[in-house]
């Protein structure tokens, strides 16, 4: 009754590619913006940001990055922490040693020199797919976890092999407390989506998706798979590399070279498969479905009244994890995003049943 | 004829050629002791076999299945935490043969609950469903056999044994148990290249390998025999387990060391039982060569804070290979029909 | 109908395609064996031939899919024998497959417009911030998306999932989208496969429709002889590999090694 399109006839071609072109949607999008920059500052509280909301935006942007080249274009990574580490180890060293450059540039930069080993790392795929891939990417992985360990240039000679940042400063604005943080995530994260919207809606994430689909067909009609598949390891990079040096100077504050490691590639493959593949809600869905359910594991024994130890709680995460990744993949391979668009399309028609 | 030959593989022929030199380059050191040399040769080459016993599974559910089997290493760490709580309470021999049947129960479960829902689906959704099982296996098994370290009591001497002492100054040190496990490996692919070639079910196997729908209209029951190769596989992961337990010590970090297998089966050939075996051995001597004599180099070169190369290297050289032979030494080349 | 073909063979023009003694094997099974015809401009050629002659692998070298061991195609004065499918399409060559080779995770619309991929050409910054040439070209190669669909009658379903179409329609689609390369060769690999009466009419018109209205060269697989004869100005025969009849529809339906082929006589 309320979701329909009636009435709201597209006369351009502009208006019909718009990113919301159902004025229901767009209301919802503005409402949840004026909610998420307006109302959340004061109600959640500084432990909620810390331990909940801003892991899950930095995890989100990730998690775009990944779908972009999983979910998009179809060539799978398992090791794609490695290029969140860069992104954290190169903004590190920037800001370390020219410290005046404004916190974004040193962002836009990390990512850039994350999407550079991205490309590296990314032509393997031009010769190979699906598992072997698979481990071509996992090299990187591994790779990277021993270059951070071992190159103590990269640590700045640090004994223990662990870094720290002080708190960001930009233009005078020192973002040291939960919310400011968040306020910055937000920012960063409304842009980040954007971008990738409109990727993806292009001729750009067209050929992705052409790649993914069917790659010998793509380039039959033109495309050409060594730009597709680069572009892809490229811009994913990039968003993880950004994703990652958040990560640590945002989120962790001080870390060590195995905060980016194997569980982590993982981690965010499962965030993919879970929350949608293909979809940039999905890749929100999965990080936030990622980072409560462990918080939920932790309290809900206390909830029901049972006594279970840490030991435990972890392994029935791993339990829990497994059993929902051969679930989603059984039942819906393209995970929650898809359930909430079959919502959407009953919601249409609500409160008629077809 | 030759130039032919060698214009046509020169990736490949480069690649060997750069590892052999690799092989032969710690004896540019004069320091080198020769009786040292051969026995990290030797840790190379037991540590090896100990990678092919767990790529033998990998090996053996691609080539049935054309599932890539990321779980085998859980499989590992599952089958030696059975076998050593089992081992508590009951003889060795019990025990090993009670956690044979947990492993076929295992087997038929995950065909049925896992394999069959995802039949006709793209490999790599296989290959992710198999992530999913080795996650829950991994807290399965020790949800059910505990989290601490055990042991797995094999009877075997622990201490080293040095050999072949009037040939190499010094003498070699071997583990008596690296030996066995070399044995037990080599009596493993013997019976399986038997049971391949020899036994209807082995030939129903391959069939259903080379094609699946030709093996179904013949009359092959598909199910049955994805539960028969998942019970083989659960066996070798067995044995893998057993032997590696046994040397390491039953842990967590069991199912990690078997990620090693996966580069093992690049050099193979993802469907080779001989490749498993070649492959794992190249691994083995490689990462042990490039650990102890390369990694200092390496440290002193670029004033690294320790080694860790081993970490890395199989990796690396699995990359190489699949740019340079992306079929493995004994694989098949695949052809992409339109 | 002979007046159709007549006002065609006006406008048939020079060679602008030739296949010159090309061979192609896979393992030991030989696909092609030194198959060389030719195809003028603005024609409409058929190859025909029984199952397993090797008339897919044809288009597919041409397309640069497959790479033939002997031989070479020879395209508007360039002689080449590996070059990259996607550089073939760059040069004007389009096709559609046998098996619908469609990007099921897209709807129409947006399979359609991947074809006009060779003509966007902002970069990716653009794109990012959609503003500029990005947002024009988008809405430019709409424009022409939209003739195409229109052109093929498929208006109701652009927005649709193209997995959900019933077959016809996603035959319709794999047309659209190698016309949305404004190809000057179309090679089609069997277009009326799996259709019914109606739908083979409606193919039928939309082909000899987009030799007329946009001089396309077509090259064609099909089966259906009828068709073969209707609307082809030649005709190519090939069995197990071999070129065995190469001319007019009336020549080759005469030519006794073809009905000794599609008989199933032994050699």
């Amino acid at each position: 009754m309320f979701y329909r399109e009636n009435g709201q006839f597209k006369s351009t071609y502009a208006s019909d590619q718009q990113m919301l072109p159902i004025l229901q949607d767009r209301i919802f999008m503005a409402a949840l913006l004026v909610f998420a920059f307006g109302a959340v500052p004061f109600v959640v509280s500084d432990y909620l940001f810390l331990s909940l909301v801003i892991p899950f935006l930095i995890l989100a942007l990730a998690a775009i990055g990944l779908n972009l080249l999983v979910g998009y274009c179809g060539q799978i990574s398992i090791g794609h922490a490695a290029f969140m580490a860069v992104g954290a180890y190169a903004a590190y060293n920037i800001a370390l040693r020219i410290p005046q450059l404004n916190f974004l540039v040193v962002l836009v930069l990390a990512g850039l020199i994350a999407a550079a080993v991205g490309v590296l790392f990314g032509v393997p795929s031009l010769r190979i797919k699906g598992l072997y891939l698979a481990v071509a990417t996992l090299a990187a992985q591994f790779f990277t976890d021993w270059l951070f360990a071992r190159v103590k240039w990269f640590t700045n000679y640090a004994h223990s092999g662990s870094v720290q940042t002080a708190p960001i400063e930009m233009l005078g604005w020192k973002i040291d407390a939960p919310v400011e943080k968040y306020l910055f995530l937000l920012g960063v994260l409304v842009v980040f989506t954007l971008i990738a919207k409109n990727l993806v809606r292009s001729h750009i994430g067209r050929e992705w998706m052409a790649m993914r689909d069917m790659d010998v067909a793509a380039e039959v009609i033109g495309i050409r798979p060594v730009y597709a598949k680069l572009t892809a390891f490229a811009i994913s990079s990039f968003y993880c590399g950004v994703a990652g040096a958040l990560w640590g100077f945002v989120h962790l504050g001080s870390w060590e070279p195995l905060a980016f490691n194997l569980t982590l590639s993982l981690n965010l493959l499962f965030m993919i498969i879970i929350g949608g593949m293909g979809s940039l809600l999905g890749s929100y869905i999965g990080a936030a479905f990622i980072v409560i359910l462990p918080i939920l594991l932790n309290q809900a024994p206390q909830w029901l009244g049972m006594r279970v130890s840490t030991a435990m709680t972890s392994h029935l995460e791993l339990m829990i994890f497994g059993a929902l990744i051969i679930f989603f993949l059984i039942v819906e391979p393209l995970g929650l995003a898809r359930l909430w668009a079959v919502g959407k399309e009953k919601l249409r028609l609500w409160p008629f049943p077809h | 004829m030759l130039k032919n030959v060698i214009g046509k593989n020169w990736p490949v022929l480069t690649l060997g050629v750069a590892l052999l030199g690799g092989l032969l380059a710690p004896f540019a050191d004069k320091s080198t002791m020769p009786g040292f040399y051969v026995e990290v040769l030797l840790g190379g080459l037991m540590a090896g076999v100990l990678y092919s016993l767990v790529a033998l599974g990998f090996a053996l559910i691609f080539k049935a299945s054309g599932v890539f089997n990321f779980a085998q290493g859980a499989m590992v760490l599952f089958a030696a935490l059975a076998v050593a709580r089992l081992a508590e309470r009951m003889p060795l021999w019990a025990a090993i043969l009670l956690a044979m049947a947990i492993m076929v129960v295992l087997a038929w479960l995950i065909e049925r609950l896992v394999l069959r829902p995802l039949v006709n689906q793209e490999p790599v959704a296989l290959l992710m469903a198999t992530l999913g099982v080795a996650y829950f296996l991994d807290g399965f098994g020790q949800t059910v056999w505990g989290s601490d370290i055990y042991s797995i009591e094999l009877g075997i001497a622990k201490e080293p044994v040095m050999i072949l002492a009037g040939l190499f100054q010094g003498g070699i040190l071997v583990n008596k148990e690296d030996f066995v496990a070399a044995i037990v490996a080599a009596a493993l692919v013997l019976g399986l290249a038997v049971f391949f070639q020899k036994t209807p079910t082995g030939r129903a196997l391959r069939a259903v390998a080379d094609d699946h729908q030709a093996a179904q209209s013949i009359g092959i029951p598909l199910n049955r025999i994805w539960v028969i190769v998942w019970s083989v596989a659960g066996f070798v992961a067995l044995v893998a387990g057993v032997i590696w337990g046994s040397k390491l010590g039953v842990q967590f970090s069991l199912s990690q060391v078997a990620l090693k297998a996966l580069p093992v089966v690049i050099l193979g050939g993802f469907t080779s039982v001989t490749g498993a075996i070649v492959g794992g051995l190249i691994i083995g001597v490689g990462e042990k060569m490039a650990e102890v004599f390369l990694g200092p180099v390496l440290v002193q070169a670029f004033d690294l804070a320790g080694g860790g190369i081993e970490n890395w290297f199989a990796y690396m050289l699995a990359l190489l290979f699949l740019l340079v032979r992306p079929e493995g030494l004994f694989g098949e080349k695949h052809i992409d029909r339109v | 109908m002979t007046g159709m073909a007549d006002g065609r063979a006006q406008r048939i023009g020079e060679v602008v395609l030739a296949v010159e003694g090309v061979s192609l094997s896979f393992g030991g099974v030989r696909a092609l064996a030194d198959v060389s015809f030719d195809v003028r401009e603005h024609e409409v050629r058929a190859i025909i031939g029984p199952n397993g002659a090797g008339k897919s692998s044809m288009l597919n070298v041409i397309n640069g899919v497959y790479h033939p061991q002997q031989g070479t195609i020879r395209y508007m004065g360039r002689e080449y024998h590996d070059m990259d499918p996607h550089e073939v399409a760059a040069s004007g060559i389009a096709r559609t497959f046998q098996n619908l080779a469609l990007f099921k995770g897209m709807s129409v619309l947006d399979n359609i417009m991947s074809g006009r991929n060779l003509k966007m050409r902002s970069n990716i910054l653009l794109q990012a911030l959609r503003i500029g040439p990005a947002l024009r070209e988008e809405i430019e190669h709409r424009e022409v998306v939209e003739e195409i669909i229109d052109f093929l009658e498929i208006q109701a379903y652009r927005k649709t999932p193209v997995g959900r179409l019933p077959y016809g329609l996603q035959k319709r689609v794999d047309l659209a989208r190698a016309l949305a390369l404004e190809p000057r060769i179309l090679l089609l690999d069997e277009p009326m496969a799996g259709m019914n009466m109606e739908e083979k009419q409606d193919m039928c018109r939309f082909i000899l429709d987009v030799n007329d209205q946009f001089g396309t060269t077509i090259v064609l697989i099909e089966h259906d002889m009828s068709v073969v004869m209707d609307i082809s100005d030649r005709v190519v025969v090939l069995d197990y590999g071999k070129k065995i009849g190469d001319g007019s529809p009336d020549e080759v339906r005469a030519n006794q090694a073809v009905i000794d082929a599609y008989l199933g006589v032994t050699h």
